[in-house]
């Protein structure tokens, strides 16, 4: 599985960054396929990626959702909303275990042989604290005079779109090279805060900041695709705690089995030496079994 | 009620994305999308 779930995420990231054209026209591709939400961290911006990043374009249409009010147009989101909707009603948090390009980046990078470092627990709503201030309110609330606001989280926190887009695009065009300035080297140097600290915590900017990764995690307890954990079969060998990258303990019923910080990589699934976890399709919620943590 | 809940939260979903696409949400996200985002780059 494991080498599945590393083959899953490169497919993932060729698939949503496959242009790469040498004699392309425009600096980032502007074809027909970045209609679609990418159902993970990958910055639009770059200048491979084929599809659109939803966290971008859940910012853009909330910052512009006043402006176009005030000109008689409706538009809240609703289909990137309706995308990560349907995405994380049937997966959950799978994509950020199987798909997201940044999560692998992630686990390249903390498989240096660097002194590894828990994440505190607290720093689990950290993701919560962005998707709320940063995604929402921020772009909503803080508009100027004709009713636009910004894409707070794109401009002063996402790592992912300056090493996609910032890096890349400042070699590749004179243009924006010449435009740097002081935000830049701010964003520069908040990437590399960031891969320091995955060189150390496995996942940290998962964990800790990545709002898609909350949008997804509010749907684990509820998707489709769940995971099933047998306490009788359990002989609590800890392999699961020892193996999570995202520290989740449900053996001992510190956390839920679906709690959302779980990316559903699956690792706790194939080091379990009594196979007392299940991934489970249920479209419907089956009757709460004695010795099934569900919910 | 809870047993239905991914059900009913993946055809509200369906309703959304359908009201975003008979809206014309996937061609602004498109037109967003087809510029280089100053803010996500950086410089602006």
């Amino acid at each position: 599985m494991g080498r599945h779930r590393k083959l899953t995420q490169f497919l993932s990231l060729l698939i949503g960054n496959l242009y790469l054209l040498p004699w392309r026209e425009s600096p980032i591709f502007q074809g027909a396929t970045k209609r679609i939400c990418f159902p993970g961290l990958n910055c639009y911006s770059c200048p491979a990626a084929t599809m659109s990043c939803p966290l971008g374009g859940l910012q853009n249409a909330l910052a512009d959702f006043r402006a176009n009010l005030m000109l008689g147009v409706f538009h809240p989101g609703a289909y990137i909303i309706g995308t990560l909707g349907l995405i994380g009603s049937v997966l959950g948090r799978i994509p950020c275990g199987w798909l997201c390009p940044f999560g692998l980046f992630q686990e390249i990078l903390f498989a240096s042989p660097f002194k590894k470092i828990a994440l505190p627990r607290f720093l689990r709503y950290g993701p919560f604290f962005f998707l709320i201030f940063f995604v929402i309110l921020f772009p909503l609330l803080l508009v100027d005079s004709l009713g636009y606001g910004q894409t707070f989280f794109c401009k002063y926190v996402c790592p992912a779109g300056t090493f996609e887009a910032g890096i890349p695009l400042s070699i590749m065009e004179k243009d924006i090279r010449g435009a740097i300035g002081l935000l830049f080297y701010y964003k520069f140097t908040l990437l590399i805060a960031i891969v320091l600290w995955c060189l150390v915590t496995s996942r940290a900017f998962c964990r800790s900041i990545c709002p898609l990764g909350a949008i997804f995690g509010l749907f684990n307890r509820i998707s489709m695709v769940k995971l099933r954990f047998n306490k009788d079969n359990c002989v609590e060998c800890k392999a699961c705690y020892k193996i999570c990258p995202t520290d989740i303990s449900f053996f001992d019923n510190i956390d839920n089995i679906n709690s959302p910080a779980c990316i559903r990589c699956m690792k706790c699934y194939k080091i379990c030496p009594t196979h007392s976890i299940n991934l489970v399709f249920e479209p419907i919620l089956k009757e709460n079994k004695e010795n099934f943590q569900e919910n | 009620m809870k047993r239905y809940a991914s059900l009913i939260v993946f055809f509200i979903s369906i309703l959304l994305a359908g009201y975003g696409l008979f809206t014309n949400e996937a061609n602004i996200l498109w037109q967003k999308a087809i510029t280089i985002c100053l803010s996500c780059i950086g410089i602006g």
